[in-house]
């Protein structure tokens, strides 16, 4: 049923695979994840649509390398099939015409980031869209956000592409040059923190998308909970979006390491 | 054999005056065979109830009067015809008597092992009038069942179909409440597909009930035969996310039956909650038990403890607790706000758990949890509790006692202090009556929701109750649909 069309490689650890499963490519908007489970005893991990085309019945997902289930999904090829894929699930972004939008995404998180570009984009807004990562073999999707935004700003941490330095720093020269209206980050936890400690002394909106320990990913176990403004909200039902300037990151760095 | 299975058939007449009443009374209620706690708190899977004999069945079904007005009946959520399927036994005929069963109940084996009998059936037993033991309903309702599922599993049941033209109908769910519909529905001919969120089908009698109370291979039986009887399933298929309730009757479903579930887990909003080893029941039961953490060939993590602390008194929190031990836990403690003898739980789950060893520290509620270094719970602060004046519930509520708290060391925190309902059906579906607890509002007699062809029950309804009340749920709508799409033709 979610069996693999095909499959390329953006880096070593890196790897897109487009994937049939027509009833979610209908249903599904930007922001949304699945649940993915590879094998007879895998686990059940969330990934974020990073694209769907519903006439293919396809949708796009984006894995990294990391551990037990992504090593086990990065080793398929096409013709294989997922064990299960359920979805689509989260809160879809909120798009809405605002003015300026700066996306920054860093590593990984530039897929989840492709679809909410081309939304801002459509919905009429100036994009201005940072990537970010520590060298430029990891620089992903490019090509593909470059269509949707204004203006692309590549850092890496190694100078070895675009310019030297953090991702807050490509942010921020960004929000000093121009009115930003909106600055939406994925990405690591950490780089999320530190984005949205800068944005928050420029006073500018910043949505984040969390990507945290999930089981079930329906609401019911409780894993991927966090504290946002003081309250503890599910990341799979309430998010996984919401106000950076709310999220307790500390915390959720710690609970990312509820395993290691 | 003969068919007649109401009381006045002869071979019932002939087994009530077979023997006197005093010669049946003087029977001793058979006692379940139980693995020795010692062993079974070493083995995860093995289940703790053996089983009753076929000789002591006969036996404990002779004890039950064939009462002329049987309680027992009434006491069922489901209504079985009782004396009906235990005369049958009496009589050795065993797949009669599961036939009986099946009449009303889609999963006879699972109710033989998990319903709270001294609540229901057994509660209203004519022997409580003697001061005797009642007529051990639960175990023989097992007995027959158990010894149906070996039937099939020797003669598997020809797979029927739904006859071609037959309305489809449509499940969300398939938990206890949505199977019993199912099982109902197909029974009254309708084409019915149940779609469910999971990988695999059962609800929580998969991924909550431990292996230990009731194995996944008594679900599965249970499921075949569903299967037989015609019934569709489809799992990694979320009703309002993958498929609309819309899309469904795009697709010819006259109706649709949600039957989501207890969703979001409650925690109590105390300091150090989101700490490192501390976790709802659902995620612990859901790791240990539909992911298989800890076994050969299971790639999903769970987190044990020396020490494990679980907070509540109920069967889940009991179900999490026995887990504990067998994980690996030295000590593991229920931790409960009020007395034992407010503890919801089923006598057999608490008599259980400390036969396993598990400590029971019962007033007393926490209050902060306290984490190391590197996040993760080391201690828990507890406050002493008194009993105060009876609440809502008709039970006395518990009170602090002012300055009496103390702190326990803990590595692994469970909390299991009730769910709320699952969020994504009531969120998607506009003109949705929703409670302000969450949970879906319905007829109580037909189940019917104020959105049309829209019928719901179990915990979505609920909000958190037993297998049993959620089938009886699922057997009312089966009910209501059934009238509902009968009248629109």
């Amino acid at each position: 049923m979610f069996r693999i069309l095909e499959k390329e490689h953006f880096s070593e650890n890196v790897m897109k695979f487009t994937v049939e499963a027509p009833q979610i490519a209908r249903s599904r908007r930007p922001g949304h994840f699945v649940i993915v489970r590879c094998g007879e005893g895998g686990e059940r991990i969330p990934l974020t649509i990073a694209d769907a085309d519903t006439e293919r019945g396809t949708i796009t997902l984006v894995v990294q390398q990391v551990g037990v289930s992504t090593r086990k999904i990065c080793a398929l090829e096409p013709g294989d099939e997922l064990t299960d894929v359920v979805g689509p699930l989260g809160q879809a972004t909120h798009i809405a015409k605002v003015g300026t939008v700066v996306c920054c995404g860093g590593g990984v998180g530039v897929a989840p980031l492709l679809p909410i570009v081309k939304a801002m984009k459509q919905a009429g807004n100036r994009v201005v869209t940072v990537l970010a990562a520590r060298t430029r073999d990891l620089i992903i999707l490019e090509d593909q956000v470059r269509p949707w935004s204004d203006e692309v700003v590549i850092m890496t941490d190694d100078g070895s592409y675009g310019r030297k330095g953090l991702v807050t720093e490509g942010v921020e020269d960004v929000i000093r040059r121009e009115k930003v209206d909106q600055v939406v980050t994925i990405g690591p936890a950490v780089m999320m923190k530190f984005v949205a400690k800068l944005t928050e002394r420029y006073g500018v909106p910043t949505m984040c998308s969390l990507n945290t320990i999930m089981v079930d990913g329906t609401g019911m176990c409780g894993a991927c909970r966090v504290t946002v403004g003081g309250r503890t909200r599910f990341v799979c039902v309430d998010g996984p979006e919401f106000d950076a300037h709310q999220v307790d990151f500390d915390e959720m760095l710690m609970r990312l390491r509820s395993y290691n | 054999m003969e068919k007649d299975n109401s009381r006045d058939a002869s071979w019932r007449a002939a087994l009530r005056g077979a023997m006197s009443a005093k010669d049946r009374t003087a029977i001793e209620r058979v006692k379940m065979p139980e693995l020795d706690a010692a062993y079974r708190v070493t083995s995860r899977s093995e289940e703790v109830n053996q089983g009753i004999s076929e000789e002591q069945a006969v036996t404990e079904a002779t004890r039950c009067m064939d009462c002329p007005d049987p309680q027992c009946v009434t006491g069922c959520p489901v209504g079985i015809d009782i004396p009906g399927f235990i005369k049958n036994i009496q009589r050795g005929e065993f797949g009669e008597a599961a036939r009986v069963l099946r009449m009303t109940s889609a999963l006879p084996a699972v109710c033989g092992r998990v319903c709270p009998q001294e609540k229901q059936c057994e509660s209203r037993c004519i022997y409580h009038k003697m001061k005797r033991q009642p007529v051990a309903i639960g175990y023989l309702e097992r007995f027959a069942a158990d010894r149906a599922r070996e039937e099939a599993r020797r003669n598997p049941a020809p797979h029927r179909r739904p006859a071609p033209g037959a309305i489809k109908v449509a499940v969300a769910g398939s938990g206890p409440a949505g199977l019993s519909f199912a099982g109902d529905m197909a029974a009254r001919g309708y084409d019915v597909t149940v779609f469910e969120a999971l990988h695999e089908i059962g609800g929580v009698l998969k991924y909550g009930i431990p292996e230990f109370r009731l194995p996944n291979a008594v679900v599965d039986d249970e499921i075949r035969a569903l299967e037989a009887a015609g019934v569709t399933f489809v799992k990694d298929c979320i009703v309002s996310r993958t498929v609309t309730y819309d899309e469904l009757k795009q697709q010819g479903f006259r109706g649709l039956f949600v039957a989501s579930g207890a969703g979001l887990p409650r925690f109590m909003g105390i300091p150090g909650e989101n700490l490192i080893g501390v976790m709802s029941s659902n995620e612990y039961l859901t790791r240990v038990n539909l992911m298989g953490a800890g076994l050969e060939g299971h790639d999903t993590p769970v987190l044990t403890g020396r020490t494990a602390a679980i907070v509540g008194g109920g069967n889940t929190a009991m179900d999490s607790v026995r887990t504990a031990r067998r994980m690996g836990a030295e000590r593991a403690i229920i931790v409960y706000r009020r007395s034992e003898a407010e503890m919801p739980a089923r006598l057999e789950e608490v008599h259980h758990a400390k036969e396993e060893g598990v400590e029971f520290m019962t007033l007393f509620n926490p209050v902060e949890y306290l984490g190391d270094e590197r996040g993760h719970v080391r201690a828990m602060r507890v406050q002493r509790m008194e009993l105060g004046e009876p609440d809502a519930s008709g039970r006395r509520s518990p009170v602090p006692v002012e300055g009496d708290i103390r702190e326990i060391p803990v590595d692994l925190v469970i909390v299991s202090v009730g769910v709320s309902p699952n969020p994504l059906i009531p969120a998607s579906i506009d003109g949705l009556n929703v409670s302000r607890r969450g949970t879906i509002e319905v007829d109580e007699v037909s189940m019917e929701s104020s959105v049309d062809g829209l019928f719901a029950g179990g915990d979505i309804v609920r909000g958190g109750a037993t297998v049993i009340l959620a089938m009886g749920d699922g057997r009312r709508a089966a009910a209501g649909m059934d009238a509902a799409l009968k009248q629109a033709h």
